[in-house]
This record gives C-alpha cells, sequence and structure tokens, in this order.
C-alpha cells in the first residue's frame, strides 16, 4: 500500500493550488455577489488544461489521470466551489460520457472542445416531477425522420446558461415505462426549440449557472444519440458513479478552505487576553475538523484510485460524496461559530463557505439516495 | 538562440526556516521544497526569447537528487532539457565552490546565455551571476528588468532608483534578471505531463572534471560562524484616548521625526 501522490500529481496539485491563490480566492468573493465568472476566466483555466485534465491527449486533453482531476477539483472548490462545480460537470458529467459511450465521431466532434473550454458541458436529468426518482422522467423523445423530437423540461441544470452542448436524458420508449425506454442525447444548445429557463436564486455556489431548460419539438439527429436507444438510464447513472467523487473533492475543497480561515483567524484574534487558538473550545473544534477533512479526502482518494483501477465504485463513491458532504456542512458551519460575530458577515469567508457546502448534500445524489445506494451493496435488494 | 537558466531548489517562503548547528545550513528535510521563486523570472525570460527566437533552453541545477521537482517545474514551464548537478561532496559550497562546479558542467554545453535569478531567497547572496561570469570570462548584466534580443546583440535595461541604465553587449553572456521583467507563467498541465519526457541527465563532479577539493565545506572560502535571529520587537506604546490623544500622538510622530 502506497499513499503517496505520484510527481505529476503533485506537480498538478501544487500548480493548482498556486493558481487559485493567486487567480481564484481572491475574486470569488465578488463572482458569488455577481452570480457569475468572468469568461476570461475560463480562457485561462483553458490555457492551463483544466477543463479536460482527465481527457486523453488524442481529444484534446491534458491526458492525466482521474485522481489528478479529482485533485484539481478539491483545489478550484477551495478558491470557490462555484468554479468547482462548474469544471466538475463539465468533465465529469458532459466530457466523461460521451469519451465511454460515444462514437468515434461524437467524441471528435465534442470532447477536444469540451476538454480546451472552448465549449462548456452541461447534463440535463432531473424535472420538476422527477428528483431522486429519476426514472420517472417525462420528458420524451418521439422518432421524427431520420431523428427525434424532444419535448418537455428539465431542472436545475448545472452549467446551463454558459453551456455549448447537453447530455440529455428522455424517455423513447412508452411513459410509465421507468428505468426502461431512457435513451440519453447530445443536444447542442444552438438546437431550435430549445430554450433555457430563468436563473435560479440559490443559497451558495452563485457564481455557477444554474437554470431550467424547455424543449418545444426540438429535433436532434439519430447521431446525437450516446449509446443506444434505451440505455440512457444506465448512462446516467454510471456517469452519476464519477460525478459523485468529484462532489466529494468539490465538498472536502470547501471544508479545507473554511478550515484554513478558521485557523487563520483563531491565530490573530485576542480575547482575554490570549489568541483564541489557545482555548482548547476552539482548538479541538479545528482538530476535529482537521480529522474529518482527512478522512473524507482518503475516502475520496480511494474511490478515485478504485474508477482508475476499472474497479466498481458506485458504493465507495456514494460513501465518500456522503461522508464529505455531511462532514463540510457540519465543519463550515463550525468555522462560521469560530470566527463568531465577524463569521456571520461577508467580510470573511466563512458564511460563504457554509452556504456552498449545503449544496453537496443535494446534487448528484442527495445524501438519503447515496444511504440507499450504500445499503443497497451491503444488504442487497 | 541557445540560452542555459540556473535554478536552485529552495525551502519554500511560506515554511519556518531552521538553521542546524555546527554548520549552520538550512534544514532542507522537514519543510517543502520548491524553485526559487526568482529564479522563476529567469525560466520565463529564457522560455519567451526561445520562443521569440528558436533553439532551446536547458535547465542547469546543483543540489541533492531530490532537487528534481524544482527542475521538473522549469521543464514543465517550457524548458527542453535538464543537467542537475549532484555529488556528495558538494554539500557546504560557498558561492565560488557552487560557481566552480557550474561552470564546470557549463564548459560541456552550448550556450549564448546564461540567464539566473537575482538571488536565492534562502542564502540571498546575489553573488553567483557575478562569480560564474568571472570564472567563464563572460559579460554580467545582473539585476535586469528587460532583456532584448536583437540583430544579433543583446540590450538589457537595468532599474535603478532615478529610471533605468540601459547595456548593450555580445554573446555569450551571464545575465541576472529580477521580479517584474515578466509575469512567470503557471506549467500548464500539458507541460507538466511533458516534463518527466524531457531528457534530464545527472553528473557528478568527476564526470565534470571538477576538483572536488575546491568545492563544498572543505573547499569554502567563507565560513558561516553563527546566526542570530532578529531581537524580538519592543512591544508598542499605547494611547489612551482622554481627549488629549490626537495632540499625544502629534507628538509622538514629531518626536520620532516622522511628521
Amino acid at each position: 500500500m502506497d499513499l503517496s501522490l505520484s510527481d505529476e500529481q503533485r506537480d498538478i496539485m501544487r500548480m493548482t493550488r498556486e493558481f487559485t491563490d493567486a487567480r481564484i480566492a481572491p475574486r470569488a468573493r465578488e463572482w458569488d455577489r455577481e452570480h457569475s465568472i468572468p469568461p476570461e476566466v475560463f480562457a485561462e483555466l483553458g490555457g492551463l488544461g483544466l477543463w479536460g485534465v482527465c481527457v486523453p491527449e488524442e481529444y484534446g486533453g491534458a491526458g492525466a489521470d482521474y485522481l489528478s482531476f479529482i485533485i484539481v477539483l478539491e483545489e478550484l472548490s477551495r478558491g470557490d466551489a462555484g468554479l468547482g462545480v462548474t469544471v466538475a460537470v463539465n468533465t465529469s458529467l458532459a466530457t466523461l460520457p460521451i469519451l465511454d459511450f460515444g462514437t468515434e465521431a461524437q467524441k471528435r466532434e465534442w470532447v477536444p472542445r469540451l476538454a480546451g473550454g472552448e465549449v462548456i458541458g452541461a447534463y440535463a436529468l432531473t424535472e420538476p416531477g422527477a428528483g431522486s426518482d429519476a426514472a420517472s422522467i417525462t420528458t420524451t423523445a418521439r422518432r421524427d425522420g431520420d431523428g427525434y423530437r424532444l419535448n418537455g423540461a428539465k431542472q436545475f441544470v448545472t452549467n446551463a446558461g454558459i453551456a455549448g452542448v447537453f447530455i440529455v436524458m428522455a424517455r423513447t420508449g412508452e411513459a410509465g415505462g421507468g428505468s426502461k425506454g431512457i435513451t440519453a442525447f447530445i443536444v447542442d444548445a444552438t438546437t431550435e426549440g430549445f430554450t433555457l429557463g430563468r436563473e435560479e436564486e440559490k443559497l451558495g455556489i452563485n457564481s455557477s449557472s444554474t437554470r431550467g431548460l424547455t424543449f418545444d419539438d426540438a429535433w436532434v439527429p439519430d447521431s446525437a444519440v450516446l449509446g443506444s436507444e434505451g440505455d440512457g438510464f444506465g448512462i446516467a447513472m454510471a456517469t452519476l458513479d464519477g460525478g459523485r467523487i468529484g462532489i466529494a473533492a468539490q465538498a472536502v475543497g470547501i471544508a479545507q478552505a473554511a478550515m484554513e480561515t478558521a485557523v487563520a483567524y483563531s491565530k490573530d484574534r485576542w480575547q482575554f487576553g490570549h489568541p483564541i487558538a489557545e482555548f482548547q473550545a476552539v482548538r479541538f473544534k479545528l482538530a476535529d475538523m482537521d480529522r474529518d477533512i482527512d478522512a473524507a479526502r482518503l475516502l475520496t482518494y480511494r474511490a478515485a484510485w478504485l474508477k482508475m483501477m476499472g474497479r466498481p465504485v458506485t458504493a465507495a463513491g456514494a460513501k465518500a460524496k456522503l461522508f464529505a458532504s455531511e462532514m463540510a456542512r457540519r465543519h463550515t458551519a463550525e468555522a462560521v461559530q469560530v470566527l463568531g460575530g465577524y463569521g456571520y458577515t461577508k467580510e470573511f469567508p466563512a458564511e460563504r463557505f457554509y452556504r456552498d457546502a449545503k449544496i453537496t448534500e443535494i446534487y448528484e445524489g442527495t445524501s438519503e439516495v447515496q444511504r440507499i445506494v450504500i445499503s443497497r451493496e451491503l444488504l442487497g435488494g | 538562440m541557445e540560452i542555459v537558466v540556473c535554478v536552485k531548489q529552495v525551502v519554500d517562503t511560506e515554511a519556518e526556516k531552521k538553521l542546524l548547528a555546527p554548520d549552520w545550513r538550512l534544514d532542507r528535510q522537514s519543510v517543502e521544497n520548491v524553485l526559487n521563486p526568482y529564479d522563476e523570472y529567469a525560466v520565463e525570460e529564457a522560455v519567451r526569447l526561445k520562443e521569440a527566437h528558436g533553439g532551446e533552453v536547458t535547465v542547469l541545477c546543483m543540489g541533492p537528487e531530490d532537487a528534481q521537482s524544482a527542475v521538473r517545474k522549469a521543464l514543465a514551464m517550457g524548458a527542453d532539457r535538464a543537467l542537475m548537478v549532484t555529488d556528495p561532496a558538494l554539500a557546504g559550497s560557498d558561492t565560488q565552490g557552487t560557481a566552480l562546479a557550474l561552470s564546470g558542467a557549463l564548459a560541456g554545453l552550448t550556450y549564448d546565455l546564461v540567464i539566473l535569478g537575482i538571488m536565492s531567497t534562502d542564502a540571498q547572496t546575489g553573488q553567483l551571476p557575478s562569480a560564474l561570469g568571472d570564472i567563464l570570462d563572460l559579460p554580467v548584466l545582473t539585476a535586469l528588468n528587460m532583456m532584448k534580443f536583437e540583430d544579433g546583440s543583446l540590450t538589457v535595461h537595468r532599474q535603478t532608483d532615478q529610471g533605468y541604465v540601459a547595456y548593450g553587449c555580445g554573446l555569450p553572456a551571464v545575465c541576472s534578471v529580477v521580479k517584474g521583467i515578466n509575469e512567470p507563467r503557471y506549467p500548464s498541465l500539458k507541460g507538466i505531463m511533458g516534463a518527466k519526457k524531457k531528457p534530464l541527465e545527472t553528473k557528478d563532479l568527476a564526470e565534470l572534471g571538477v576538483d572536488t577539493a575546491r568545492v563544498g565545506g572543505a573547499g569554502a572560502l567563507t565560513k558561516v560562524l553563527s546566526t542570530t535571529a532578529p531581537p524580538p520587537r519592543k512591544a508598542g506604546q499605547k494611547i489612551e484616548d482622554d481627549g488629549t490623544a490626537a495632540q499625544r500622538i502629534v507628538e509622538f510622530l514629531a518626536g520620532e521625526k516622522i511628521i
């Protein structure tokens, strides 16, 4: 057993951390307030290869391994969790499914642009009436000529406002067919009959875009089908298996940032004639944070390693996401507590970490869904 | 244009540094080591000159095997190859010893320019470029904040308090650059992934034909006698406002000749 990172993984971590400290973290407060990230930041990420970390070189990626991608997500999220999820969704939920299930032509058409950040990807499964019960989606795709006509609505689509391409799950089979009869489509954002809903107003990750989609007789060609007709639900679930590891990394990054803020503050803040870092009540909070962040990071790395080895990752990814997200929610709250009144203000980033952490318990499968996944593995059924 | 950039691995500037008795060498074991931040400007300048005029950039580094991570960063930023000078006999070298070892390595390389950072953040002597130029008998231009290569000759600027001085010289030459001459790039992921595939050679002193008696702690011409931490700062003076605080602050500042 060797827990040390490779030279490349360490160099990638170092570079991303330096970049985040200089270019991301100092601007995160403004992006949170403005509810957007300037496009030149996306271009900068493209130049560094951060949109396609684990995408093979032959498809325009950096050709690093999956753990390197997970490390990048943690480091970016440490600076701005909204940027973290923007990159996570682009790679985990749009680029990788095309690489895993797409035809050579689909890979050539989309992956180099997604890996370079010229086009940003999104993933549309959730609907107003289908959240955790993803098999109950009602968006339809009906055969029409050499393609399909899509009708219906998607909701809470991360990256929607900035994406050029969407992986869309729609029902090609009978209504009420459950997980059967769902097909995945690669939908170009310029497709006629495809429109975006308004930006959601959210609790956190405000720099990232979240919108609904509407399909009104939107026609896509046969070449837009990802995998085979009827395979959509399996593709959607397999994609989320990997996506969860990225969200676990995001949660670890947010918690790490919160801990660093609390540690720095506790050394500077004097009360009763001492820095508050000298008080056991504060020291023990910070010790617990450090312990749990470490544990979450190790679960996340293990899940990433299993994926790299091609081993089953469903339960391991669910455990990492469940533990990391609950840990992040709990300890970002404790970080606010360490900062006291200052922590509650927007002068300090602790409150942003607290708001940003909550979503990690909800998207790409709620904590309750993760427990279903883990218990199914443990108990069967 | 063939360029050699000399780089050093140093202790991370953020880390707390410790000097270890008996010879007061820096503790490099228990801390994070990085590419000397000043050297990043030298690497960037070399890569930019290469991108504009062609040729190759060779990274030259004297240090233990572990210093490879600093060399890898320079390669990831765009340098083409690297030569490491690694030999246990080099431990404890002073500036002259370092210059001797590096000049031995340069003898086996083809170069038009040798570029260095203004100094290392650990030893901070800033003597190496001059010592190197002296041994190699080459023109030395230090503390540059602009370098331009045109029609076969080099024009550089050295920043001064009043403005800058422009110098010119033929090649080859030894130059040191300051922070601010450029903005060093972050190594891209492609750069990082490609760094390991670039040629990296390691040579010891025997292979370079450098006399081991003239380098290292034994050959050093200077010796560190002792080190002393700066005295702790005295507690400040507190002025409680009883209505006369402003007056007393003004008096204090005037007394210190600040106003």
